[in-house]
């Protein structure tokens, strides 16, 4: 049963304000609670201005979060100063893969400096030829050639530069790796082979990953469990396959209906759920387990319904 | 079926520091009144320098080297300046892909849609204000007398979308380029933007060309689709054509990379490796042969002609000479060959 | 698509070409074709394909270079009076060319200066002399070494000052950035004219009451610069990795920020050192920079001026230098960012 299994990550009423107290203030995440399971990946969907980029920056502590708990292998990590050693540990452990391949590498840097940073930074390696074979073997994971560890990012591809990014931050060995929108500024015959990259390093060294994105077909693949984002809240819970044969909530059914599929018979048939933006959540709802595994937002009275 | 754009043999160079790219290297396609034909491409395929060229909203350091773009048999490529403005927002007009930049945020949405009206036909400011008002409310703008005095900021992106195509249809252009309209856009948004720009050909009979390297939103909206690779197109054919009988290893590559829904992770994904060549020295043989699974001797040495397939439906690749080996495609591609029986086709 | 040379007849190739060649292990693909080029490279290519500022670079140099080496190069002591030679006019050697043949105006005639004033037959003075009779080329070396020493002096403190302050400004941002910006406002509020006489109560006119108006209000506009750069740099994703792989902000700042801020950080020097340069020269000019003995590019116009009417070549020398020297740093600054952002050029 799901509940046996070892959780990674768990979120406790996470809640993240900006600009607090001022009128432009802004709830992007808001009291949101999930957990993410050793060795699962973990999709988190939703669109532009939904918070799943903010969730995520939190939960690696790019932001200090303003309230709630995040544990991280059983510790609360919420809180732990920026620059302490409990914070250095913990940059070990959790990692972060970019959206936007041509910013997300120092274009200043040559490639084997922008792979070692985190050696670097741990104190890894000893010395110059350890770090080269280390900057090797990384390059060789991720498929390209060793040969150019010498050349700077913008002699590279979009998708190779994206799996430079992943070997940066697969050089510290972490557990769980954050990716954010990895593979959405990609062209779609790169997209597959960064996804296909993810997959075999993850069963390779049991990595966990959340894997944050907009592109429902692309989730849904990847994914074990799903959960669906909207206006700052978690609104849909689910293993993936449940989500995408029962969704439950009326936004992620709009959702899954807008998708396009490669397939004009299927197109000319497909017909679009709306869904009404006006009056999205009231005060007695909240993210309930209506079945098992699956979870809603929802009054009592709607999660009744479903017993 | 009328021709109203025929684009011959188009060839474009860029000159760059480290030399000359060939980034169009030998295009032809015409459109058909009424009807919507999509280009399909990965980023640096060309299929943006392709219809850019056909308004010539190309970079200072292009040049076309060669070909023909026919628009009722005018050649655009000879015309001036001053003829292309007379072309440009009133015959054939473009939507781009980022609805905040083409805005201009210091104007009021209602006279940035009446500009190309007062521009190029002779009609009063009220008359232009007013046909303004009839198109905010023709592409979904809710209340548009009241919002006509609003400015970009005010509205929602996908409103923004709305407010560029209102720009782009307002004097009924027989042709509109819409360059990735959707691909800033959320999944919902996008989806409302395509029904859209459906129902609005419908309603005013224009013709499109719409550019996109998603091929879920072009199993949507064309009738006809062009594959573009490496500054060429690889196939083309009607929709049903490409999506249910594909003949090139590069068209079967890319329908092969997308998982559909029922795709489970116990199937990997099918990737096609590799990166696209660099156009400032484009291979000898077929630009496609290093990535292609299905390469064959004669593909690096020679670049393929275009093979007719059925009536209209055509791919530059190899395997179809007679001579060629019978190669196995990937299983999703035989799915689609299967539906392609149903639905009454002959596949070879 | 109605192509009309499509293929209506297929062409002849034989059937041993229609072997498949694929090899599953071919890592041909990922190989990258082009040379490769550093940023650096990249950026010296376009900046020397670039006449104007190649033209300027090298002007820059040569003067840079003279007025290093000034006592190898300068022809006399820049201080050293003779009275009896005051006024001559431009002489190089024996060569009779029209303006530099030592010949002056008086009284309507043309007279041989050298002769009258009793030098001997091989003295000449290629720029002439002023009223004291020193040497006005050794002067104007002088003058243009004391003009750049001003010069690298300001840039210093743009960098030492305004660099860092606008890193630390940029990235801590909040409350400490605000405070900050308030600093830079009143101190930009303040002239620097008003600086160097305040100055002058306490110091005597000279390098050092210059130098230290230019370090009090000097670094101000790079400190601006630099701290907007660092706003947009510290939401660039590779930062944000760089945080998450535990980078310390002292070496964000080293590793990440001043690389990417370097040409915003040379541009702006170009256009500080002729400022620099300038403000001295005025000072000098209106009385208040450098003192009499020494020579300064401000210094030899304001005496020029007195006497240009009758002796134009005193001020003239002096004035196409420093013009030289200014138009030049900034086309020089034009074109170094066009070579450092190659969007800026089309």
């Amino acid at each position: 049963m799901a509940d046996e299994r070892e959780k990674i990550v768990q979120v406790r009423n996470l809640k993240q304000y900006f600009n607090i107290g001022k009128p432009n203030e802004v709830k992007a995440v808001d009291d949101i609670s999930f957990d993410i399971y050793k060795g699962e990946t973990f999709g988190l969907v939703g669109e532009s201005g939904s918070g799943k980029s903010t969730t995520g920056r939190s939960i690696i502590r790019l932001y200090d979060p303003t309230d709630g708990q995040i544990l991280f292998n059983g510790q609360d990590i919420s809180k732990i100063k920026s620059h302490g050693p409990q914070m250095k540990e913990f940059r070990r452990e959790m990692q972060m893969i970019f959206q936007d391949p041509y910013a997300s590498l120092n274009p200043r840097m040559k490639v084997k400096d922008i792979i070692a940073e985190g050696l670097d930074v741990h104190g890894l390696v000893k010395g110059e030829e350890e770090r080269e074979k280390r900057v090797r073997e990384l390059l060789d994971m991720v498929h390209l050639n060793p040969e150019h560890m010498t050349r700077y990012p913008y002699e590279f591809s979009g998708g190779q530069r994206q799996r430079i990014g992943i070997a940066r931050a697969l050089a510290v060995e972490p557990q769980f790796v954050i990716a954010d929108e990895p593979i959405s500024a990609l062209d779609v015959s790169i997209q597959a082979q960064v996804v296909n990259l993810m997959q075999d390093i993850q069963k390779e060294q049991g990595l966990t990953y959340m894997f944050i994105a907009h592109d429902l077909s692309m989730v849904k693949y990847i994914s074990d469990r799903i959960a669906v984002m909207y206006h700052g809240k978690i609104v849909e819970l689910a293993d993936s396959d449940e989500i995408y044969n029962h969704p439950l909530h009326a936004y992620t059914q709009s959702l899954l209906s807008a998708i396009p599929v490669p397939d004009p018979e299927i197109e000319k048939t497909r017909e679009r759920i709306d869904f009404d933006h006006s009056q999205p959540f009231s005060d007695d709802q909240s993210l309930q387990e209506v079945l098992p595994g699956h979870f809603l937002y929802c009054n009592a009275e709607t999660a009744a319904s479903f017993k | 079926m009328d021709k109203i754009l025929e684009v011959k043999d188009l060839h474009v160079n860029f000159a760059t520091y480290n030399g000359t790219v060939q980034a169009i290297r030998g295009v032809s396609f015409d459109l058909n009144a009424g009807e919507t034909l999509a280009i399909v491409g990965e980023s640096g395929s060309g299929k943006s320098i392709t219809v850019r060229s056909i308004l010539q909203l190309l970079a200072k350091n292009a040049d076309i080297a060669k070909g023909s773009i026919l628009y009722h048999g005018d050649d655009l490529l000879q015309k001036s300046e001053k003829g292309m403005d007379n072309i440009r927002g009133n015959k054939i007009s473009m939507i781009f892909q980022d609805p905040m930049t083409s805005l201009d945020p210091t104007m009021p949405i209602g006279k940035q849609v009446a500009e190309p009206l007062l521009i190029h036909n002779n009609v009063s400011k009220k008359d232009a204000m007013a046909r303004a008002e009839e198109v905010l409310r023709l592409v979904g703008i809710p209340n548009p007398k009241a919002r006509m005095k609003d400015y970009p900021h005010q509205f929602s992106g996908g409103q923004r979308q709305r407010i560029v195509i209102a720009i782009a249809i307002v004097d009924y252009p027989e042709i509109l380029i819409a360059d990735e309209p959707t691909t800033a856009l959320d999944v919902t948004v996008q989806a409302e933007i395509i029904d859209l720009l459906k129902e609005l050909q419908q309603k005013i009979g224009t013709s499109i060309i719409f550019i996109t390297h998603d091929l879920g939103v072009v199993a949507g909206i064309a009738d006809r689709v062009a594959v573009m690779y490496a500054g060429k197109f690889v196939e083309y054919g009607s929709v049903n054509d490409i999506f249910y009988n594909p003949q090139h290893p590069y068209t079967w590559g890319l329908l092969d990379s997308m998982p559909t829904l029922d795709t489970s992770e116990a199937n990997r994904l099918n990737s096609i490796p590799g990166t696209p060549p660099n156009l400032l020295n484009p291979p000898k043989g077929d630009a496609f042969a290093p990535r292609n699974k299905y390469a064959m001797e004669i593909d690096e040495e020679e670049q393929p002609p275009y093979f007719k397939v059925s009536k209209n439906h055509y791919a530059a690749t190899w395997l179809l000479h007679p001579n060629a080996p019978k190669v196995d495609p990937p299983a999703s591609i035989k799915k689609r060959f299967e539906k392609f029986k149903q639905l009454g086709g002959s596949v070879k | 698509m109605g192509v009309k040379n499509n293929m209506e007849q297929i062409p002849n190739v034989p059937k041993e070409k229609f072997k498949l060649i694929h090899d599953e292990n071919n890592n041909e693909q990922e190989k990258i074709g082009t040379p490769s080029l550093t940023y650096l490279q990249d950026v010296r290519r376009r900046l020397f394909s670039n006449k104007v500022a190649v033209v300027c670079l090298t002007l820059l140099s040569i003067i840079v270079l003279i007025s290093l080496f000034a006592p190898l190069v300068a022809p006399h002591n820049p201080n050293a009076q003779q009275v009896t030679l005051s006024n001559l006019p431009p002489k190089l050697g024996n060569l009779n060319i029209p303006g530099f043949n030592g010949y002056q105006n008086m009284g309507g005639k043309m007279v041989d200066a050298y002769k009258q004033a009793g030098a001997s037959k091989d003295t000449f003075y290629l720029l002439g002399t002023d009223y004291l009779g020193r040497d006005l080329l050794s002067r104007i070396i002088y003058g243009t070494r004391l003009s750049l020493i001003v010069a690298i002096l300001a840039t210093l403190v743009d960098l030492i000052i305004g660099v860092p302050y606008g890193i630390v400004s940029g990235w801590k941002g909040g409350r400490t950035d605000t405070i900050m910006q308030r600093i830079v406002e009143i101190v930009s509020s303040v002239p620097n004219l008003i600086v160097v006489i305040l100055m002058m109560i306490i110091l005597k006119p000279g390098l050092g009451s210059i130098v230290i108006a230019i370090a009090i209000t000097g670094w101000v506009t790079m400190a601006r610069l630099i701290r907007a750069q660092t706003f947009q740099l510290k939401e660039q994703e590779y930062i944000l990795a760089a945080r998450t792989l535990g980078e310390s902000s002292t070496k964000i700042a080293t590793k990440h920020l001043i690389p990417n801020l370097s040409s915003t950080i040379i541009i702006q020097t170009m256009f500080t050192i002729p400022n620099a340069i300038f403000f001295e020269a005025f000072l000098s000019f209106i009385g208040i920079g450098i003192p009499a003995p020494n020579a300064s590019l401000g210094t030899l116009l304001s005496d020029g001026q007195k006497a240009f009417r009758f002796l134009p070549y005193q001020m003239w020398a002096p004035a196409i230098i420093l013009s030289i020297i200014m138009i030049a740093t900034n086309l020089l600054g034009d074109g170094l960012r066009d070579a450092f952002d190659p969007q800026s050029d089309d």
